[in-house]
């Protein structure tokens, strides 16, 4: 079942949550919805479940209009932040919930709707607890019953709401990769929101990038991550250095350094801005070839295979901060201590033209 | 068996010999005094004076109505909360106030002024008249008045409760294809329940004990409109002070066994989940 968005745009008062908004979901694909808070992410997925209505806009399942169809009839599974379980029932009940308030001639059998609580329950490998009521299972627990619950009404798609974002770091790693795995053998079409990049890179097949109610940039997580389309997402995901320089008919001035820049050919006399990732940041005792930045070290972290270091620019009084990552081994070459001169070189960035603020 | 558990903060001895000490003067004492003058009764004089046709009929009137007054505030509380916690509207915060009213407005003035209205030729009562409806002087006007000083308890224990409801859970609901209705019956009641009990319960306790209010607009005719706390006033009155403990005991067993049973459904109802 795929998904399509066209132009959706939604007002809360005066702060606009959405503002046109468009958007395909592939059928059987895995999607994050990744932003800060008030990005709008939340508010297009639950524009999406129907929970909200957009004051303008479309939204079509499958090719079919559903922008007016109610919430009950869109045949979507969500599952929400803070699991949103039925206190007064037991976890066998909280499953069986949408099956049983089916109209009576859709409604399975009581044999039918306990095997497939059961199978349901099996899947997430809670079985045991179907007695129990939502009060005595932990956080990653009642997520997992939320799921299956969400899963229960065999749901056209599947809409997940911060689906990790009340949980302890270690059981929302282990539920990441589990939800991957369940995402791999169901196929189902879903959508999950959240603000934690490296939860939408590692889990998802495509991640779209949204801040202010806008979509920034759709891609896979090596697109995004790799080739970001503008500096929001640059700063979004993962670290960054920030050089500012000059551009001038295709060609850069960054910290004198000169490079080409084919991209900006038209550019007259522009400040621009490069983005260079930590570890796109080649560190030397000498400088050799087209010239480079002088640095200092003034920090080491040398825990794991990787050694962050962090730099001050000569020519900032100590001000500017550079993040630097190196292999262990080129860290040994170095034979770096704090206090040494350095040369730097970005070997792979981005130049966007200077924002005016 | 060890009582005392370690606790951060003192005064765990002082804290209960206080409490057993109140609670014995406010409540223990005075109740047992009415058993104690009663006693002075013999178990036939004690049974005949209690089971008179008149008393008999002031003991119907009494739980019946309240009964009826505490059940009518559970369903239109119920909706006043629900009012009061899920819509926006101008002058929500006066008729917030407005519930607590009948908590402060002395239980005689009440009574005088719902005489006023339901009388034959008050406000509301005029138009009741040419119905063949009687409202004051009637056991239905003990019915109102109890209905109104009953309000306040069960809006104030159910809305802290729907506050406190997410509406995920309705949303929930809905997207696994609840209608409203199942959504209400299935999901919110339930929730709501054991407040809206422990509410009922109150607003019950508080009708049967309720007095000022009622002597007004109730017209006091024997076997028809009389209220067992009257009768025990009649009594006082008459320096009929052990006929007036026997009463009073009675009511006091009556009322005892009857929270008594709404405790053990609440109890009941809790256990099934609906703590958080």
């Amino acid at each position: 079942m795929s998904i399509e968005v066209r132009n959706l745009s939604k007002q809360f008062g005066k702060f606009s949550a959405l503002r046109d908004v468009s958007l395909e979901v592939k059928s059987g694909e895995l999607l994050a919805l990744l932003g800060p808070s008030g990005s709008g992410k939340t508010t297009l997925l639950r524009v999406i479940a129907g929970l909200e209505s957009a004051d303008t806009g479309q939204v079509l399942f499958q090719g079919e209009d559903a922008t007016d169809q109610h919430v009950r009839e869109r045949q979507v599974g969500f599952v929400f932040q803070h699991y949103a379980l039925f206190r007064n029932m037991t976890i066998f009940e909280n499953v069986a919930f949408g099956l049983r308030v089916r109209p009576r001639k859709f409604r399975p059998a009581e044999p039918e709707i306990c095997r497939r609580v059961h199978e349901l329950l099996k899947l997430v490998q809670l079985d045991w607890l179907s007695d129990r009521y939502p009060h005595q299972l932990s956080g990653g627990q009642r997520q997992r019953i939320a799921l299956a619950r969400a899963l229960a009404v065999e749901p056209r798609v599947l809409l997940l709401d911060e689906p990790f974002g009340a949980l302890d770091a270690k059981v929302r790693k282990e539920l990441r990769s589990w939800l991957r795995r369940l995402h791999d053998e169901m196929h189902i079409t879903s959508v999950f929101v959240t603000h934690d990049q490296e939860e939408a890179l590692e889990v998802a097949d495509r991640v779209v990038v949204m801040n202010e109610g806008r979509i920034e940039q759709i891609g896979t997580p090596d697109e995004v991550y790799e080739h970001p389309a503008s500096p929001f997402v640059y700063e979004f995901l993962g670290k960054v250095n920030l050089f500012h320089g000059r551009l001038h008919r295709g060609r850069a001035w960054i910290g004198g350094i000169e490079v080409e820049a084919p991209e900006h050919t038209e550019a007259e006399e522009l400040s621009a801005v490069a983005y260079v990732r930590p570890h796109d940041i080649h560190v030397d005792r000498v400088v050799n070839g087209d010239g480079a930045i002088g640095a200092r070290v003034s920090h080491i972290l040398s825990v794991g295979p990787v050694v962050r270091l962090e730099l001050t620019r000569d020519d900032s009084d100590g001000k500017e901060l550079i993040q630097v990552e190196i292999s262990k081994e080129r860290f040994r070459e170095l034979q770096l201590v704090r206090g040494d001169q350095v040369f730097i070189r970005p070997a792979r960035f981005d130049l966007f033209p200077a924002q005016i603020h | 068996m060890k009582f005392k558990q370690h606790s951060v903060l003192p005064g765990f001895n002082l804290a209960l010999g206080f409490t057993l000490l109140y609670l014995s003067l406010i409540v223990l004492i005075p109740l047992s005094a009415a058993f104690v003058r009663t006693a002075a009764l013999t178990w036939p004089e004690f049974w005949s004076m209690v089971t008179t046709p008149r008393v008999l009929a002031s003991y119907r009137l009494t739980f019946g109505a309240s009964f009826a007054a505490a059940l009518v505030n559970a369903i239109f509380g119920l909706l006043v909360a629900w009012v009061l916690v899920r819509y926006r509207f101008p002058g929500k915060k006066l008729v917030d106030a407005l519930v607590d009213l009948p908590f402060a407005l002395p239980t005689a003035v009440a009574g005088i002024a719902l005489t006023a209205l339901y009388a034959g030729n008050g406000w509301i009562g005029q138009f009741f008249e040419p119905l063949g409806i009687k409202i004051a002087f009637t056991p239905l006007g003990v019915f109102v008045a109890l209905t109104f000083i009953g309000l306040p308890f069960v809006v104030r224990t159910v809305q802290p409760v729907l506050e406190d409801m997410e509406t995920e859970l309705e949303e929930a609901a809905a997207t696994l294809g609840a209608n409203r209705f199942q959504t209400f019956s299935r999901i919110i009641f339930p929730t709501v329940l054991p407040a809206l009990m422990t509410g009922f319960a109150l607003a019950f306790a508080r009708a049967i004990g309720e007095y000022g209010s009622v002597i007004f607009i109730a017209g006091n005719m024997p076997m028809v409109s009389e209220i067992t706390p009257l009768l025990i006033i009649t009594k006082l009155e008459q320096y009929d002070y052990a006929g007036a403990t026997a009463l009073a005991v009675v009511m006091l067993v009556i009322s005892f066994v009857m929270l008594l049973i709404i405790n053990f459904l609440q109890w009941w109802s809790r256990r099934r989940g609906v703590v958080i």
